[in-house]
Parts: structure tokens; C-alpha cells; sequence
């Protein structure tokens, strides 16, 4: 070294220490890395959901809580059934954000009954956004969701009445824990949907159920579940219990126009279906679901989740209790 | 206008229409569904799809007819189809242009260079027509159209809807996905190695074509005493076919690359013939047609030594509803996957080597995959179907109805209860899923209610109504067993297998 000139001045010095400082910047920032994600724990297993509450949608007003409508036409007896309960617009105001949840389990035409009838919804979703609301129909069918929507026609009604579809995808989805629910913990829901919504209304057809018992409007809320929620089977009645304490509804329509009263619940011919000609508008679910019960001959003792979600406090069993007022026409 | 924008101009038209195509295939009359678009135009203007199923079948199948203009015009103007409109060569040739255009010249011309071996095509495709003749039509494997749909149609645009999320509600699933489309990776890393490998040593489609082109009256020749022997035709050559010496016009794509590279003038595409000789013979020798025509005669018969077709079928096969029965099935399916891309539900899907080498990728249901099993109301595999292995069938024929009344719904297979997997059977724990998705009406599952292990609990266990049950898998689908379901579809009653289902069913007149 000492033969060669002056340190400064030797390029090959020079070349070294810029390559050194070169090598001890990318030895910093590989350090500062490692140091930064160490993580001296591993894996926990820990994948503990967020636990969310649900808006409650009632709204508190004076008057019945139940209206029946019978001997109409669907979109007549929807209407009518409305206005029975003081008019819709005591329950959605302008503004709002209507969450409205059809049953389209399958990919069914509406004729068969299997799911909710596009007259039912269109007409609901068409007098909230009269009203000046913005409405969002939803629904996890169980048959592929494309195909539910367009088969059932349910799809070109929302269309045509105004509303937006939402055909759920997975990413819509998320896992996460109802406060206060036995079933819904780390399971998959239509979240954002849900908490997006000022008022929620459900629309539900009558429907024989060979595992609940019969699949009205409480039922209806098992397809705001994702995931592989067949397994709720186990103990439908106390999901669909869960569900009714969960999701407090604005507002649930129940249509009897026709009932499935066999081979529940997909049906998949008319004459699993019998003309029953009533339309169930009104506050309270359970109070609802016992009404159109008696469309399927059936009794509550029939259906076990009534008694769990009127226990638990989602309405009364006895629809003695609640205000009904009934329209007959002809 | 330079000839070579129109032919290029040919090219992008071509290739987006067949995106475009790939991109409505759904079938239905919404905005990006298929309506009456033809979208099945590009295998139907391939004559080797018509040939082979004419050859297993004897009959030229429907649109397939239109492979006839592609032998027209190939008979008149040479290997245009390949030039001018194939969207694979139009690929490869992008691909091709990218990887050399900043090679040296003398490695662009040496990459370009007629090599015998590009013969191989021309064995291949005798091989695979020879297997035909007999009944197994495996030209799907390589013939461009079918493979390119087949990638693009059930890896691209899946894939690419994952980002987009336009096409689908739920993200499209596909089974053997890489495999499907490790072919065509192969055949563009090949390209960029060697411009349009895949067209001059392997493709039997180019090669029909250039046994087709032999005796085209309009054909590139190289002319008169401007020529210095430069070599600079074969810069660009898509074909490699020689224009620098005894031009291969069977090889020769039309591209015109070689009359517009050419310094002196001295190329021209034209119907007097080249000055400086031609070559008419492809490079395979008669030793060689000989052995691949023994090799196809050979292998087809090998492949049904293990009687897949008979006794020996796979046990878990279920083939979309409306296909023929197997034999014919496989004589007509060229394994494009178009019923795949058309299925609402994903359920069908291509098949990987468990049902065996011939059907591979051929259409099979998988009903723990897609959104709902074989949705009753729709027939969309079958009208999506270019060569009739799936029959084109009407809602009526499907469901039962209608005409189709006595006759009865259509059967893909039957279900079955495993009673060692099934909760209520095994486990004692309520559940039913099955029997409340089953679509049929009445029920082709019945409840036998009895007391559960919990004193006073009663507890209902599935059946399966043999008579009634079409094996659509929607009980499959909704099993909540994830892993091998508690009740399974199996081909055993499918309609298709006529009075050799294991069901005995009153025979009909």
C-alpha cells in the first residue's frame, strides 16, 4: 500500500469505499428489516373476529303492529297493508338507506313460490324509493346467486322499481361476532350491507320447511349468512332464534298470496302450492310468522324457534297481544 | 396501403373478436352473455375440428361446415388462416417480434431458417387423425383454436374477472388450471425462443393446411435478375419456408414480410411461379407417414385397453347433462371447454387425469365445486357445445315436462347416502340439508323420522328416491361434510345409459 500515492487521489481506494458504503447501507436497511418484523412469538392461533353490534332499525310508532291484507292482488295488498299501519312513511323518511332482504334462495321461477315474488318486492322497493329513499336489495341464495336473482325475476323487479341489487360476493363478506348471539360468532355476514342500512325490511314468502318447521320472515334472515352455514342445521332453531335477536327489522312483509304448503323448501311444482290469499305487513316478526302459520295448518309448537325468539325477546308469540287490524276484501 | 397494416389490421380484428367471444360465452341475453353471437365461430372455421369428428363419426357436424371456406380459401390463396386470422399465431408472432427484433441479423435469419424437422407437424397430425378414424379424437390436446379457448375461456378470463369482478358473482373456479394453461405458456416461451415454433414444427392444424395449400394458385415467388442472393427474406420469414432458396410454399403463411423486406423487388406474391424453384413436398418422408399413421391406429385402441368406455369407467365420472353416451361423447368432444365457460354454476369442469389420459380436460361434474351442482332449469352446456358431444336440449327434456312428461326428467347420475358420513346416520345429530335443497317435486329424498340418542328427541335420516332423483348434486353441493361428502353423485343412473342403469325402470316405446 504505501508505494501507491496518496489515499485520496487512488481510484482504486475511492472504488472500495463507495462499494463499502454501498454494502453497509444494504447491511442497515436487511438489519433495520429484521429488526422490524421479528417476531420472537410465532403464530398464536388467535384469529378472534370483530364483535359488532347491529343497528336496531325499529321504529317506535303508535298504532298496530300488524296489518293483514286479504283476497288482493300482490302489489294492492302490499299497499294496503302499508297504509293499514299508518302509512310507510311514518317508518322511511327521505334519506334513508333501505336495506330490503328478499328470500331468493333459489334459483326458482316465481311462479313455483320458492321464493319471494318479484311483484312483493318491486312494489316495496318501488314505494321507499317514492318516499325518497335509497333502497339496496340482498340476498345469499343457496342456489348460485346470478342464477336466483335472474330466474326468480326478482332481479329485473328491483330494476324497474329503482332499487340497487347487491349479488353478493365473497369479498362482501365478513367474519365477524354478533354481542350478545350464541351462533353468530367468527361467521361470515353480510356486514356492510347491514350496518350501511338505515332501515332493514323483510320480504319473505310462506313457506313449508321439512327441518324449521316452515320458513317465514324470521327464517329469512339466514341469508345474510355466508360460509358454510348448512352445518346451523344441527340447531336451526336456535340459529334462527340468534338471527331474530340480531337483526330487528323497520319493517317485515310476509306474503301468503300463495303458500308453499308441501315439499318445503324448494317446492318445484304448483301443486306444492295452495291459494291462500293473504298478505302480512307489519312490526313484529314473531307476531308475523305466527299469522302465516296458520296458512300452512300449522301451530307454534310446530316450529320451536318461535317460542326461542319470542323468549329471547324479538316479539310475541301471542298475536292477541299486539294490534292487528285486518282488511277483507270481497 | 401496405399489405402487411391490412394483414395485420386482419390479425387484431381477429384476436379481439375471439377475446370478445370468450369474454360474452356466458350463455344467456344479457349485455356481455352470448345471445345469438356466433361465438363459436373460430372452431368451426377450423377444419381440423370437422375433420377429426367427421372422421370418428362420419358426420360433419352443424357449424363445423364452416371449416369448408377455411379449405377454400387455403386451397386458392395458401396458409392465410394462419397468417392473416389464426388469434395463436397472432400471439406467437407478437411474442416472436418482441424476443427478436433487437437481435443481430444474422441470429434472426439463422432462427429463420427452413429446418426439415418442421415436418413433424405433418406426422403429428396424421397420428392424430389416424386415432380419430377410430374413434378417439384427441386433436384437442394441440389444435390451436381448441387450446387457445380452452386458456383463455377457463384460466384468462377467470383470472383476469378475479381483478375485474365484471363476468361473475362468485370468483370462477377451475380445476387443473395450470395445466390447462401450462400449454400455451410453453408454446409462447417457444416463440420467443423461435418465431412461431409452435405453427412450423408442432401445429396439426397449419399442417392440414399445408398439405391443403399445395396446389394454390396465388403463392409467393422469388423473380428475375434484381436478386443478389442477400438473404435478407428470410429476415421477417413468419413461416420459415425458404424464400431465400427453393421456396417451401406449403410452410409459406402469406405474411408478405419477405416482398416487403426484400431490397431489390425482386418477391412477389402472384399466381406465375417462383423463378427460382419451389419445393411442393412437406418434409415428411413416406418411412415417417407410415409409422405415425401406425402410431395413431396403434394408440387409440391402446388408450380403451383399460375399458373406460365399458366396464372399466371411472367410478366418480358424471358428464353434463345432454352429453351422448360415452363412446360417442368421446368422438365428438375436443375438450374446448366451452360448456365450462358457459355452466352458471362453475360446477363443470375440466377433468384431470383421475377419469384417465383420454378424457383428460374433457368436461366432468365436480359438485363440492361452484356455486349450486347442475341448476335444474338450464341447458346452457349443451348449446354451447361446437360438435354435438353434448346434446342442444330444451327446458321441457330437461326437467320432464311438457312432451318429456312421460318420459321424465333428464338423469346425470343418482345420489347416495353414505350413512358413515351423514350426521343423522352416523352422528346422531339433526340436519336434512339434503332433503331441503333437493329441487325435484315430490322430494327425491325421503325423511324416516326415528328417536334420536337423546331421550325424546326424534331425529330424521335421509333416503334417496332412486326413481326420482336426477342427480343434479345440489344435495352434494350443500352436504355440510366438506371433505368426501355424505352424499355423493355418481353416474349410475344417468339417463344416457339407456335400460343399463342400475335402476330398472319399466322400459319406454
Amino acid at each position: 500500500m504505501s508505494g501507491q500515492g496518496g489515499g485520496g487521489h487512488d481510484p482504486a481506494r475511492r472504488e472500495v469505499l463507495k462499494r463499502a458504503a454501498k454494502a453497509g447501507l444494504l447491511i442497515g436497511a436487511a438489519s433495520a428489516l429484521g429488526v422490524a418484523l421479528y417476531d420472537p412469538v410465532g403464530p398464536t392461533g388467535d384469529t378472534a373476529s370483530r364483535v359488532i353490534d347491529l343497528p336496531d332499525w325499529r321504529v317506535r310508532v303508535d298504532g298496530p303492529q300488524l296489518a293483514v291484507v286479504m283476497g288482493r292482488t300482490r302489489v294492492d295488498a302490499v299497499r294496503r297493508g302499508f297504509e293499514m299501519l299508518g302509512g310507510l312513511e311514518r317508518f322511511v323518511r327521505p334519506g334513508d338507506r333501505v336495506l330490503v332482504k328478499p328470500n331468493v334462495a333459489f334459483a326458482s321461477p316465481a311462479e313455483l313460490g320458492a321464493t319471494a315474488h318479484p311483484d312483493t318486492v318491486g312494489e316495496v322497493v318501488r314505494l321507499c324509493v317514492a318516499l325518497g329513499a335509497r333502497v339496496v336489495v340482498t340476498d345469499n341464495p343457496i342456489a348460485d346467486p346470478a342464477g336466483a336473482f335472474g330466474v326468480s325475476g326478482v332481479q329485473a323487479a328491483v330494476r324497474r322499481a329503482g332499487g340497487t341489487l347487491l349479488i353478493p360476493r365473497p369479498s362482501d363478506f365478513e367474519a365477524v361476532t354478533v354481542r350478545g348471539s350464541r351462533h353468530l360468532v367468527d361467521w361470515p355476514l353480510l356486514v356492510g350491507p347491514l350496518q350501511g342500512a338505515t332501515k332493514v325490511i323483510g320480504v319473505a314468502p310462506v313457506k313449508d320447511h321439512h327441518r324449521a318447521g316452515a320458513s317465514l320472515t324470521l327464517k329469512n334472515w339466514y341469508g345474510l349468512l355466508g360460509g358454510a352455514r348448512s352445518v346451523f342445521h344441527q340447531d336451526v332453531h336456535g340459529l334462527v332464534a340468534d338471527l331474530a335477536l340480531a337483526v330487528r327489522p323497520t319493517l317485515v312483509v310476509l306474503d301468503g298470496t300463495t303458500a308453499m304448503v308441501a315439499n318445503g323448501p324448494t317446492g318445484g311444482s304448483l301443486s306444492d302450492l295452495a291459494p291462500t290469499g293473504t298478505m302480512i305487513v307489519g312490526t313484529d316478526p314473531v307476531a308475523a310468522d305466527v299469522l302465516g302459520l296458520a296458512l300452512l295448518q300449522r301451530t307454534v309448537t310446530d316450529v320451536p324457534y318461535l317460542a326461542l325468539a319470542a323468549r329471547a325477546g324479538a316479539g310475541s308469540l301471542d298475536p292477541e297481544a299486539v294490534r292487528v287490524v285486518v282488511d277483507r276484501k270481497g | 396501403m401496405d399489405i402487411r397494416t391490412v394483414r395485420r389490421l386482419f390479425q387484431v380484428v381477429a384476436l379481439l373478436v375471439f377475446f370478445g367471444f370468450s369474454v360474452v360465452a356466458t350463455f344467456g341475453a344479457g349485455p356481455l352473455e352470448s345471445r345469438n353471437w356466433p361465438v363459436n365461430g373460430f372452431l368451426e372455421l377450423d377444419p381440423l375440428v370437422g375433420l377429426a369428428t367427421t372422421l370418428a363419426t362420419g358426420k360433419l357436424f352443424k357449424g363445423l361446415a364452416l371449416g369448408l371456406f377455411t379449405v377454400v380459401v387455403t386451397a386458392l390463396l395458401g396458409r392465410v388462416f394462419c397468417g392473416w386470422f389464426c388469434p395463436l399465431g397472432t400471439l406467437q408472432q407478437a411474442v416472436g417480434w418482441v424476443a427478436s427484433r433487437r437481435r443481430p441479423l444474422q441470429a434472426r435469419l439463422g432462427a429463420n431458417r427452413h429446418r426439415p424437422s418442421q415436418g413433424f407437424k405433418v406426422l403429428l397430425l396424421v397420428a392424430f387423425l389416424a386415432a380419430s378414424a377410430l374413434g378417439v379424437v384427441q386433436i384437442g390436446l394441440l389444435d390451436p383454436l381448441v387450446l387457445l379457448t380452452r386458456a383463455v375461456d377457463l384460466v384468462v378470463v377467470p383470472l383476469a374477472d378475479r381483478a375485474a369482478g365484471v363476468l361473475f358473482s362468485a370468483p370462477r373456479v377451475t380445476l387443473t388450471a395450470v395445466g390447462v394453461v401450462s400449454v400455451l405458456v410453453a408454446i409462447f416461451a417457444a416463440a420467443a425462443w423461435r418465431p412461431r415454433f409452435f405453427c412450423r414444427f408442432v401445429c396439426p392444424t397449419g399442417a392440414l393446411l399445408s398439405l391443403l395449400s399445395r396446389w394454390a394458385p396465388a403463392r409467393v415467388g422469388r423473380y428475375g435478375a434484381t436478386c443478389t442472393s442477400c438473404g435478407l427474406c428470410d429476415r421477417d420469414c413468419e413461416g420459415a419456408c425458404d424464400p431465400a432458396g427453393r421456396i417451401r410454399t406449403a410452410e409459406c403463411l402469406v405474411c408478405w414480410n419477405c416482398v416487403a423486406d426484400c431490397p431489390h423487388g425482386s418477391l412477389a406474391y402472384g399466381t406465375a411461379g417462383s423463378e427460382a424453384g419451389e419445393t411442393a413436398a412437406v418434409d415428411a418422408s413416406k418411412r415417417g407417414l407410415v409409422t405415425s399413421l401406425a402410431a395413431g391406429l396403434t394408440v387409440a385402441p391402446l388408450l380403451r385397453l383399460d375399458d373406460h368406455v365399458g366396464a372399466g369407467r371411472s367410478a366418480t365420472l358424471v358428464r353434463p347433462p345432454g352429453a351422448l353416451p360415452e363412446a360417442a361423447f368421446l368422438e365428438r368432444c375436443v375438450k374446448c371447454g366451452r360448456c365450462l365457460r358457459a355452466c352458471p354454476t362453475n360446477v363443470i369442469q375440466p377433468a384431470g387425469l383421475e377419469h384417465g389420459l383420454e378424457a383428460l380436460w374433457s368436461p366432468v361434474l365436480d359438485m363440492r365445486v361452484g356455486s349450486s351442482g347442475c341448476r335444474p332449469a338450464c341447458v346452457a352446456c349443451g348449446h354451447a357445445c361446437p360438435t354435438g358431444a353434448l346434446g342442444e336440449l330444451t327446458y321441457d327434456e330437461k326437467l320432464g315436462q311438457g312432451a318429456f312428461a312421460e318420459a321424465g326428467a333428464l338423469r346425470i347420475g343418482l345420489a347416495a347416502v353414505d350413512r358413515d358420513r351423514c350426521l343423522p346416520w352416523s352422528f346422531g345429530r339433526p340436519c336434512i340439508v339434503c332433503e331441503e335443497v333437493c329441487p325435484v317435486s315430490p322430494k327425491a329424498i325421503r325423511l324416516e323420522t326415528v328417536d334420536g340418542p337423546v331421550s325424546g328427541q326424534r331425529l330424521q335420516r335421509p333416503h334417496v328416491v332412486a326413481e326420482a332423483c336426477t342427480g343434479c348434486g345440489l344435495c352434494e353441493h350443500a352436504c355440510p361434510i366438506s371433505g368426501l361428502r355424505a352424499i355423493r353423485v355418481t353416474a349410475e343412473n344417468e339417463s344416457r345409459a339407456g335400460r343399463s342403469g342400475a335402476i330398472l325402470r319399466a322400459p319406454r316405446r
